[in-house]
């Protein structure tokens, strides 16, 4: 792909970034999303983010959010959205609890530290679109 | 003005194989014209033209970014549309290119619920919901 930066030689490598760079490898491949209720109700408005790609404290904040999601209103009936945070949460990754956004995450700021016109660009619009860079991320796959 | 069933009937017949949709659009929009009789005093039937005018806006009373649907469904109904935030696709709402539209009351529900509050700062009517999907099942 076009956008793939140049992958940091493993001997000059900062120590202080080893282990988010460890944590993004092992996140090439994440858990696809095996919840119905999940993959209609939270892949309507973007693409239903797998449960690892945050920590189950971040989940709750987002579940706890629904009312004013982003800005959007994203509320779902009660039965539902436990059904969902209880998928979300079982299932959850690393990070930091006090984030709401993956998109905020170390690791995830330090795969994606492009200039910021790519951002502004037409088809990719959102750090949130993650499909238009890694084709396969519906799949958890973000190794394309 | 033509009266929403003409319309469903229309597009059902068109689609063929999409007849069990066109059923259950015209059932939902049994419903909503049932809903609108009781709401609004006067009304006459579901219009296309309105519906037009709903999609297109620009409305005031609800968020900048989005001041007509047509901000994340796309000026031209039978093209995939874009979400204005996050970017992802949404396909076309137009029945004609996307025969499922309007079949699955609660889904059609919950989204005029999130979406209208975003563009109008309210909830749609009944009249406003049957016309927005008269105008559609015709695109
Ligand atoms: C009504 C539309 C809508 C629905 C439904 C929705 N979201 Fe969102 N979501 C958004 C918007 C808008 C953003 C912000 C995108 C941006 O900033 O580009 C967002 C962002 C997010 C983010 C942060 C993405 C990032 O930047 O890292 C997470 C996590 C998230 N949503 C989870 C969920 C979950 C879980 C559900 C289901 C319970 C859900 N969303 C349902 C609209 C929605
Ligand atoms: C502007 C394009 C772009 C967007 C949008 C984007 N990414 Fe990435 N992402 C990349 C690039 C480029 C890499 C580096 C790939 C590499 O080094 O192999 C990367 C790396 C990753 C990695 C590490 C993969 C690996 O091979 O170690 C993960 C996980 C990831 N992204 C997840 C996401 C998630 C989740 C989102 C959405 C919240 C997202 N990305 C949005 C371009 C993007
Ligand atoms: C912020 C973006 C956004 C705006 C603005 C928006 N919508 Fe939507 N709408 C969506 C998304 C996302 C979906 C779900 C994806 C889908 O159904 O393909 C959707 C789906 C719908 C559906 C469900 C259709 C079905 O077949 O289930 C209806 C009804 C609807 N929108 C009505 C409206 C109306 C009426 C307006 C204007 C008052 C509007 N929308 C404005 C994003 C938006």
């Amino acid at each position: 792909m076009s956008l793939r930066p140049v992958r940091l030689h493993i001997a000059t490598a900062v120590l202080l970034l080893a282990t988010a760079t460890a944590w993004a490898d092992e996140m090439e491949r994440v858990l696809p999303v095996a919840h119905a209720a999940t993959q209609k109700e939270c892949g309507e408005c973007h693409m239903a983010y797998q449960p690892g790609l945050l920590p189950a404290a971040s989940w709750n904040r987002v579940m706890d959010g629904l009312a004013d999601h982003f800005g959007d209103k994203a509320t779902l009936p009660d039965a539902v959205a436990a059904d969902i945070r209880a998928y979300l949460t079982r299932n959850a990754g690393r990070g930091d609890g006090r984030l709401l956004r993956i998109s905020e995450q170390r690791w995830w700021l330090h795969e994606h530290d492009f200039r910021a016109d790519v951002w502004r660009r037409k088809e990719v619009g959102s750090k949130a679109n993650c499909e238009a860079c890694h084709r396969l991320a519906g799949q958890g796959d973000y190794d394309h | 003005m033509k009266l929403s069933l003409t319309f469903a009937a229309a597009a059902a017949l068109a689609a063929g194989s999409a007849f069990a949709a066109g059923g259950q659009r015209a059932a939902l929009l049994d419903t909503l014209a049932a809903q609108a009789a009781k709401e609004t005093p006067g009304f006459a039937g579901f219009s296309a033209e309105r519906g037009r005018a709903l999609y297109l806006g620009p409305h005031a009373g609800g968020k900048a970014e989005t001041n007509a649907c047509a901000a994340c469904h796309t000026q031209t109904p039978t093209a995939t549309g874009r979400h204005y935030k996050t970017g992802r696709d949404i396909p076309p709402m137009a029945v004609s290119a996307t025969p499922k539209r309007f079949t699955d009351p609660a889904e059609v529900e919950k989204r005029f619920e999130r979406d209208c509050p975003n563009v109008l700062g309210r909830a749609c009517t009944a009249q406003e919901k049957g016309d927005f999907i008269t105008y559609l099942s015709g695109q």
